[in-house]
């Protein structure tokens, strides 16, 4: 302290001294000022993408600790630790070291379920936050490449999920790699060269977990680091979107500034996220690899399930009828395989090109900042809609086993009945949806025009009784009448006089897209709808 | 369950000790024989003297009454499916040559007598006492040879737990799950939970078979491997998951539902306080 007032005339606290040193060795000042005065709108669903990526620091964090103890070697050793059940028990280094951080080094249980629940919850927290992206249309320009960068880090997120679950090499990793192996062995001609240069020559082989050890803790981390910087700078650059209210114009973002609030609030949340996760990780067992004993190919138990973000693929493997398999040309085609590949791969580029999809049958070049109300984008929350449903199929078409033990069902019962939900369930929860949407908005109309129902009974001089309608607040009203609706786009011939297939394909689309429509209370219905209520 | 639980979890902190003289005695090949010869001679010595001492004895002299006890036990209640004879009706099998130990199993675990038709007996309380039990298994088995009730030397779990998993995960885990959790067949049908059958069930549902299970006799597995495979589910059932709560033992599933319900359904609630408007 006494060194710090010496060297500077005036007197200055350690921290001010410490930033002017910084300061003047970075220039960072300036940067921490414009960032620190951004705007993060308040809203409790801005905080899901929050979640994962704390979830992923919590991952990074646990994950580093465990790679000072696992070893990716296949060598076969006998088990010589604790835990009795597996003592002698012949298995890879791998999974006797994932035993040892299991149960002989001291806090590496803890360690390892806080990786893996944390894993989970990552997975699950940008599935909710993307969720929210969709539901309010915060994907459309300018936002559309971040979409598609989170997109791909949900897709890394699973890859680094499968690879870390295949890690232990313990009988259920070693089923989830026999059932990737099966799938890449589907493919045509080149199926059993790509699992050949896999595995290292016939499955399962003595390669597979030091080369998933590279992917897991080296090239995906890598990518996910960088695609997170990537998706965080582009939500700095296009600031934050907003709901609609007043004062909060496409322009702007209205909300706390950063610093100091909330970044204090953010900072906090961290240590809730990492809390929570470390109490569940304290009580809570997960992947109890002492039960599955080491990979051997001949047995398989009951109960294998993939973690629950693969679940849709394994659930697809499983709804495909029995006997799509059949010999041509002195080959299998293995269409029990394929199509739920192909199906699943077209829905994972559907879902990516969303933003361009619905883009152009808009013909909409403008910016977007004002999050949607779900129930203002009709058909987008419908496709929203028959989307999850067919993914929940899936999903659930995963635990098919456990819903006929637990449910007192038949296997064959659950599996039809999912198909049913996988094929038709789309098109139901698609036209619900769309029906509730669109009776929402005309809730809102009513409200907006005559006000909201007081439930005050009033008896006018003639005898008449009639309720009370109060008016809405002007607050509320912005609320419930700034939203942009779209007509049809009309199909007009181009310059050289021809209408294209593309063009009547894009009228088709957009006729799907907004025939039903609810248009926003006008300034001209408000103040006639003003003159009438009572 | 949480004394239970307590108690387990002393136990392990104690056990490695035991491990360890166990394996010191283990490491010196005479050690291992003499130990062998001498369980052998005294759990044998033991058991040929209690047997003949008392329950043959008792047996012996009521062996006749017994099985007479059991019979009107057997036409009161079972007659109706399985004949006045046990020779078997359109409503059951024959139950000529199943042996005391399917009885025992069968009517021990509350399965028999069936209450309705499904794709499988249902286990229900136990109707009958312990004794009444062993009178229908010696009826039983008085009609003609099957598998008897094992002795105790195979079903108090003395035996090596380790080898006894590994027999389990590759002759019974794909359909009762590896942690004995239990598990889905087609048609309705289930392998049940294993997570607390006793040790005499869990040896009379080998060698008996009972329904949709296979039955696993001596050539198969050996009675010596079967005490292993008791082993290693007593000490499964005994030994909580040193994780902490097991939610079920089913696997991925189950931990996929808590990290959404409770995991992330407890952090947006958190959220929700957060941006909540602070006056
Ligand atoms: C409602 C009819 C019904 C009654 C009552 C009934 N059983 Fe059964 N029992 C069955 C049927 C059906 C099966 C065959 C179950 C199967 O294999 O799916 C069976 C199977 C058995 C078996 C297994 C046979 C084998 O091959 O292992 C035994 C042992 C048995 N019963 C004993 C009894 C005894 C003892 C009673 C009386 C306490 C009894 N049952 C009462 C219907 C009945
Ligand atoms: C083909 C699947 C299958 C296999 C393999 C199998 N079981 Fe079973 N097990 C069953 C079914 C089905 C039942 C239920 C029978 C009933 O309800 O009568 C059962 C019942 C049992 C029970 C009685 C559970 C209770 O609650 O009363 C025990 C114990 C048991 N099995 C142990 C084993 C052991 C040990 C092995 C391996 C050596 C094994 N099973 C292998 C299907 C199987």
């Amino acid at each position: 302290m006494s060194t710090a007032t010496t060297n500077a005339p005036q007197k200055r606290s350690f921290t001010a001294a410490a930033s002017v040193y910084v300061n003047e060795r970075t220039s960072i000042a300036g940067f921490v000022k414009e960032l620190g005065r951004k705007a993060f709108p308040d809203h409790w669903s801005f905080l899901l993408g929050e979640v994962a990526l704390f979830a992923f620091v919590v991952v990074l964090i646990s994950g580093t600790f465990l790679t000072f103890f696992f070893q990716a070697s296949m060598a076969e050793v006998h088990y010589n630790g604790s835990y009795v059940p597996l003592k002698g028990v012949e298995m890879s280094v791998a999974m006797a070291s994932t035993l040892d951080i299991s149960f002989d080094i001291r806090g590496g249980l803890f360690v390892r379920q806080m990786h893996h629940w944390a894993a989970l919850l990552f997975v699950a927290a940008i599935g909710l936050h993307m969720l929210r992206i969709f539901f309010t249309g915060a994907f459309r320009k300018p936002r559309e490449l971040n979409w598609v960068i989170g997109f791909v880090l949900f897709i890394l997120a699973m890859a680094e999920g499968f690879t870390g679950y295949s890690l232990p090499d313990d009988l259920l990793s070693g089923n989830g790699l026999a059932i990737i192996n099966g799938m890449i062995k589907g493919f045509p001609l080149v199926g059993t060269w790509m699992s050949f240069l896999l595995f290292g020559g016939e499955f399962p082989g003595t390669d597979i977990v030091g080369r998933l050890y590279t992917l897991h803790i080296l090239l995906l981390p890598a990518l996910v680091v960088a695609f997170v910087a990537l998706h965080l700078v582009f939500v700095v650059v296009h600031k934050h979107t907003q709901y609609a209210g007043p004062g909060k114009t496409p322009g702007n973002a209205v909300g706390p500034p950063i610093l100091p609030v909330y970044a204090a609030k953010a900072g906090g949340f961290f240590f809730i996220v990492f809390g929570v996760l470390a109490l569940i990780a304290s009580l809570f067992t997960i992947n109890p690899i002492w039960n599955y004993g080491p990979y051997d190919p001949s047995p398989v138990s009951a109960g294998t399930q993939p973690d629950w973000y693969i679940g849709f693929a394994d659930g697809a493997l499983r709804l495909i009828p029995p006997g799509w398999e059949f010999v041509w040309l002195d080959r299998t085609w293995s269409f029990n395989i394929l199509v739920p590949i192909i199906a699943i791969g077209v829905f994972i580029v559907l879902a990516l090109m969303y933003p361009f999809i619905e883009a152009w049958v808009k013909g909409d070049k403008r910016e977007h900042h004002i999050a949607d109300r779900p129930r203002n984008a009709p058909t987008r929350t419908a496709i929203g809609a028959a989307g999850v449903t067919f993914y929940a199929g899936l999903w659930a078409a995963a635990s098919s086993d456990l819903l006929a033990t637990h449910f007192s069902l038949t296997m064959e019962g659950v599996i039809h009945a999912l198909q049913a939900v996988v094929i038709l369930g789309p098109f139901v929860a698609y036209f619900i949806t769309k029906r509730v949407c669109i009776a929402l908005q005309k809730k809102d109309r009513e409200i907006v025009l005559h006000g909201f129902e007081s439930g005050r009974i009033v008896k006018l001089p003639g005898g008449e009784f009639i309720e009370v309608h109060e008016p809405l607040d002007e607050y509320e009203r912005w609320r419930l009448v700034s939203f942009e609706t779209y007509e049809p786009l009309m199909l007009r011939p181009n310059s050289r006089g021809k209408i294209t297939f593309g063009q009547r394909l894009r009228a088709g689309m957009s006729r799907w897209f907004f025939e039903d429509r609810i248009a926003p209370v006008t300034k001209g219905e408000l103040e006639a709808g003003h003159g009438e209520h009572h | 369950m949480i004394p239970k639980r307590r108690r387990s979890m002393s136990e392990n902190r104690k056990s490695p000790m035991n491990r360890q003289k166990r394996r010191t005695g283990r490491r010196h090949p005479l050690a291992t024989v003499a130990l062998l010869a001498l369980g052998l001679v005294f759990t044998g010595g033991a058991y040929a003297a209690f047997s003949t001492g008392t329950a043959q004895a008792e047996s012996s002299a009521n062996s006749q009454q017994t099985i007479d006890e059991g019979k009107k036990l057997f036409q009161a209640n079972c007659a109706t499916c399985h004949g006045l004879e046990a020779q078997g009706t359109t409503e059951g099998p024959s139950l000529i040559g199943v042996g005391a130990a399917a009885v025992d199993f069968q009517v021990g675990t509350g399965r028999m007598p069936m209450q309705m038709q499904g794709p499988q007996a249902q286990q229900k309380p136990v109707q009958f006492t312990d004794e009444q039990v062993k009178q229908l298994a010696y009826y039983v088995a008085s009609l003609g040879p099957g598998p008897d009730i094992p002795a105790d030397h195979l079903t108090n779990g003395g035996g090596d737990a380790a080898n006894g998993a590994e027999l389990f995960r590759i002759n019974c885990a794909m359909c009762h799950n590896v942690a004995g959790a239990g598990g889905a067949l087609t048609e309705g049908k289930f392998a049940p939970p294993l997570t607390d059958v006793s040790g005499v069930h869990i040896y009379e549902a080998m060698v008996t078979g009972p329904q949709n299970m296979p039955v696993f006799n001596d050539m198969n597995i050996s009675p010596e491997d079967k005490r292993d495979i008791i082993t290693y589910l007593k000490y499964v059932q005994d030994n909580r998951s040193p994780g902490g709560f097991e939610l079920g033992s089913i696997g991925p599933v189950a931990e996929g539902l808590f990290i959404w319900i409770f995991g992330l359904g407890s952090l947006v609630a958190i959220t929700v306080w957060i941006t909540a408007k602070s006056n």
